[in-house]
């Protein structure tokens, strides 16, 4: 035995780090792959929350659809989903980017104070109170979010709170892309909603 | 007030851990022996600390002070009382808090227990389990701190711990689980304080030992927890799901086994030294790794519900510190010279040779399933895999039949030279008998024949029988004998025994058992094997925190008849659902009932299991970890014991540095 032959044990250890040094790196835990990315959004129709007293109407996939938005899943039951809030009120304040609410296996009642007492952000919620709407969109937890665009595709999806990070590195420059082909393809074809943005990344 | 304390008494600890990681140290090395001595009260101080502050985070916990965020995400008032205290450790930050607490009682356990080994050695000893405690308390107070507080508006109400671990498993799982990993850090300790001073003798090993057979003990015990756990609450009926959690307690298991036996040969006859330093460190570097695995979200699993880059990074930069200081000192240190010991083709040497070699082998297989995933999308840039237990079972099950076989010989083989006429004279009797009863005594049974289960049988009859000879003749047939058997001898014969009980009832429950998913309605009967299942009602009931439907199922059949409760249970806080099975458990077979889904015409399905002797697994298990103790209650660890000879070896060795 050599003492050159000692140091085999630690070769092997820095193979393994390296290993999970680069799982590490690749493996964003936040971006679990999505078979629904790429894939319109999924179709239902449910009641909506009815905030402000309005009675409730009913919605379907039809009313995601024409232009870029944001489809979030939350519940008063989730502390995160009340962390995200802030962030939320804030791009739909500064960018005018519609936020449609999916509010899951939730409390109605709850959910209307919830938005009075914290501000809404959302242009309107669909209320899955069973959580059928969360099964075909294939959600782990709240709060996750789905960018879908014009053509009601879903190009990217999110587990885990929007943050400022978040909003500047990964949802920014997909809404913007999604808005500069949209623009492109309007000033080319005369203002059709054909899909035009894609998926991207 | 009280969270601030805690804060402090943490802070405390990691300036005690540092302490005691520098002062015994350059004590040791400038032969100056107040400064080693010292290492004894920094040890206790620091558990003071650890208990302090772990006091003060139950506190929060009890007291429902939802101000701290931990205790706010984690912890309910509706939660019974129970399951606030245990629910400290239901998450990452408590769970590290918890694992540092243990690590401080592991080194004022050996401060206490180890006093009368040359300071030199305990001082150092001491000094490399200060470092780690260190390392720990950094990591809780700069990424994972459970006392930080949720200000300026506290939530009026916690958010509940997470049902699956409202339960009583589960609140002692991960305790045994953390004191068997941690408890590996002992021989890691003195594997190094060894490397450092040069002393890798048969002392060495014999100070170890007891050691690393509780440490090994204790995680037994938590690994078999943790699968009964996953048995009766995941509501699959399965115990074992090769997933990356288990894989991770697995492999120090593993090679912690390897070292327990690897220690025996470098205390009895001086051989195997650095191996048995080799497998010391590789044993709590898997533990370590294991940590990575389940903190870091690097593999997903069910078990990873604390996931964060952060921390995942700190516990790598740990990693590479430790484990890659501790491999560098090992290809530096370790003595080439040659042992001078001599053992022929046929020894107790080489069984316990090929023990290690398998049991090394078993590890790396499931270390490269449990990475490759990882490997995978580092190659393909993304894409995602998983190795499942076709895999395992595919290369693990043939190396446990060599183990199996191996094991029945060992205990009845002499050091440096055994015969094999002698082998065949006293085993092959045993040998034929458990052949002809491993096959014919499931066929009497069961009435089939399934070659896995004869396969199977016959192994666990070998080892039960082998033992049993030995027993009988180191006893000489009397129970008398029994009494002046060494501890450590009938520790091992327990440990093994319970080997082969688990062993037969993994391959009964796994050939054998059966399983149906049916649809009920009320009044409604079915049939599974012989039992006639009939479901009686389904009624809404409230529990403490929940509500459930609870299922009356009547079962009749094998002479019996007796009605069992499966409740599927809504938590109030989280909206969470889950099953909760119902069991109706027996040494031969346990029946299992599981509610599945509400149908439509009032009915709803169930799914029914029938499992032969799955309680063997766990029993088995448990009497492994009876033998680990056993062992460590052997009186030879507490006589006084520097022998001259290998003293006058550590000064002929000692570095003059």
């Amino acid at each position: 035995m050599s003492r050159a032959s000692l140091f085999i044990p630690l070769s092997a250890f820095v193979v393994i780090v390296a290993l999970l040094y680069a799982g590490f790196s690749l493996n964003d835990p936040h971006m679990l792959p999505s078979a629904l990315v790429g894939k319109p959004f999924p179709a239902f129709d449910l009641a909506g929350l009815g905030v402000d007293a309005t009675p409730p109407e009913r919605f379907t996939q039809a009313d995601i659809q024409g232009r870029p938005m944001l489809v979030n899943v939350w519940a008063t039951w989730c502390p995160t989903c009340r962390a995200e809030h802030a962030e939320l009120l804030r791009i739909h304040n500064e960018t005018g980017l519609p936020i449609i609410g999916i509010n899951y296996k939730d409390d109605p009642v709850k959910a209307r104070a919830w938005l009075q007492q914290l501000g809404n952000p959302y242009e309107f919620n669909i209320v899955d109170a069973d959580g059928q709407l969360g099964v075909d969109l294939g959600v782990y937890g709240a709060p996750e979010t789905f960018l879908v665009d014009a053509a009601g595709t879903i190009v990217y999806k999110r587990v885990g709170d929007v943050n400022r990070t978040v909003w500047e590195r990964e949802l920014k420059p997909r809404v913007d892309a999604l808005l500069d082909s949209r623009a492109a393809t309007e000033a080319g074809a005369g203002g059709s909603a054909e899909p035009g943005g894609g998926p991207h990344g | 007030m009280i969270p601030e304390l805690g804060h402090f008494a943490l802070i405390l600890v990691f300036v005690l851990a540092l302490a005691l990681g520098l002062v015994p140290l350059i004590g040791a090395a400038r032969g100056n022996s107040t400064w080693m001595r010292a290492a004894f009260s920094l040890s206790a101080g620091m558990a003071v600390f650890a208990a302090v502050a772990f006091a003060c985070l139950e506190y929060a916990f009890v007291t429902d002070d939802f101000s701290v965020r931990y205790a706010a995400t984690n912890s309910n008032s509706l939660l019974p009382i129970y399951y606030k205290v245990a629910a400290v450790w239901g998450a990452h930050e408590g769970s590290f808090l918890l694992w540092i607490l243990i690590m401080t009682l592991w080194t004022l356990a050996v401060a206490t227990f180890s006093r009368h080994l040359p300071l030199t050695m305990i001082s150092r000893v001491l000094a490399v389990m200060g470092w780690l405690t260190a390392g720990f308390a950094a990591f809780s107070l700069f990424t994972s701190n459970p006392f930080d507080r949720a200000l300026p508006i506290p939530p009026a109400e916690g958010s509940d711990l997470n049902p699956l671990l409202q339960d009583f498993g589960l609140t002692i799982h991960p305790p045994m689980l953390y004191v068997g990993y941690v408890g590996f850090s002992v021989a890691f300790a003195f594997a190094l304080a060894a490397l450092m001073t040069g002393r890798l003798d048969a002392a060495w090993a014999r100070w170890s030992r007891p050691w690393t057979n509780a440490a090994w003990a204790f995680l037994t015990t938590g690994i078999a927890l943790g699968s009964w756990w996953a048995y009766y609450e995941l509501g699959w009926g399965g115990w074992w799901f090769w997933d990356p959690v288990e894989n991770a307690s697995f492999m120090p298991w593993l090679m912690g086994t390897a070292l327990v036996h690897s220690l025996a040969v470098t205390e009895k006859r001086g051989a195997f030294k650095s191996w048995t330093v080799l497998l010391a460190i590789g044993t709590f570097s898997l533990s370590l790794l294991g940590a990575f695995i389940v903190r870091s979200g690097v593999l997903t699993s069910v078990h990873a519900f604390a996931v964060d880059p952060e921390r995942g990074l700190f516990i790598l930069a740990f990693l590479v510190i430790v484990v890659g200081g501790s491999l560098t000192l090992y290809a530096v240190r370790v003595p080439l010279i040659r042992s001078r010991v001599h053992f022929s083709g046929l020894s107790r040497e080489v069984l316990l040779l090929v023990n290690n070699v398998v049991l090394v082998v078993a590890m790396s297989v499931v270390l490269l399933g449990t990475l490759y995933p990882l490997a995978y999308e580092a190659i393909t840039d993304g894409g995602k895999i998983s190795v499942g237990p076709p895999y395992f079972n595919a290369v693990f099950i043939p190396l446990m039949a060599v183990l199996s076989l191996a094991l029945g010989i060992g205990p009845s083989t002499r050091w440096k030279r055994t015969s094999v006429m002698y082998l065949v004279r006293k085993l092959g009797a045993v040998f034929a008998a458990s052949v002809v009863i491993g096959v014919a005594l499931p066929l009497v049974v069961i009435g089939i024949f399934k070659w896995q289960v004869a396969a199977g049988s016959v192994l666990a009859l070998w080892i039960v029988g082998t033992h049993v000879e030995d027993l009988w003749q180191q006893s000489g047939g009397r129970l008398a004998g029994l009494r002046r058997l060494s501890a450590g001898y009938l520790g091992m014969t327990l440990a093994h025994l319970g080997f082969a009980v688990t062993l037969i009832g993994i391959v009964i429950t796994s050939h054998l058992s059966v399983e149906r998913d049916v649809r009920l309605t009320n009044g409604a009967s079915t049939t599974l094997g012989a039992l006639t299942f009939t479901l009686l009602a389904v009624d809404r009931v409230s529990g403490p925190n929940y509500l459930a439907d609870r299922g009356t199922v009547r079962v009749q059949g094998q002479g019996a008849a007796y009605e069992m409760f499966p409740e599927k249970r809504r938590y109030l806080s989280g909206g969470n659902v889950m099953t909760e099975a119902a069991i109706d458990a027996g040494v031969t077979r346990d029946v299992y009932v599981a509610m599945g889904e509400p149908l439509d015409d009032g009915g709803w399905t169930l799914r029914l299991h029938y499992k032969p002797l799955v309680r063997w697994v766990w029993v088995g298990a448990l009497l492994m970890a009876l033998g680990g103790v056993t062992a460590v209650t052997d009186v030879r660890y507490r006589r006084l014991r520097v022998r001259r000879d290998s003293a006058v070896a550590t000064a002929a060795t000692e570095p003059s540095a």
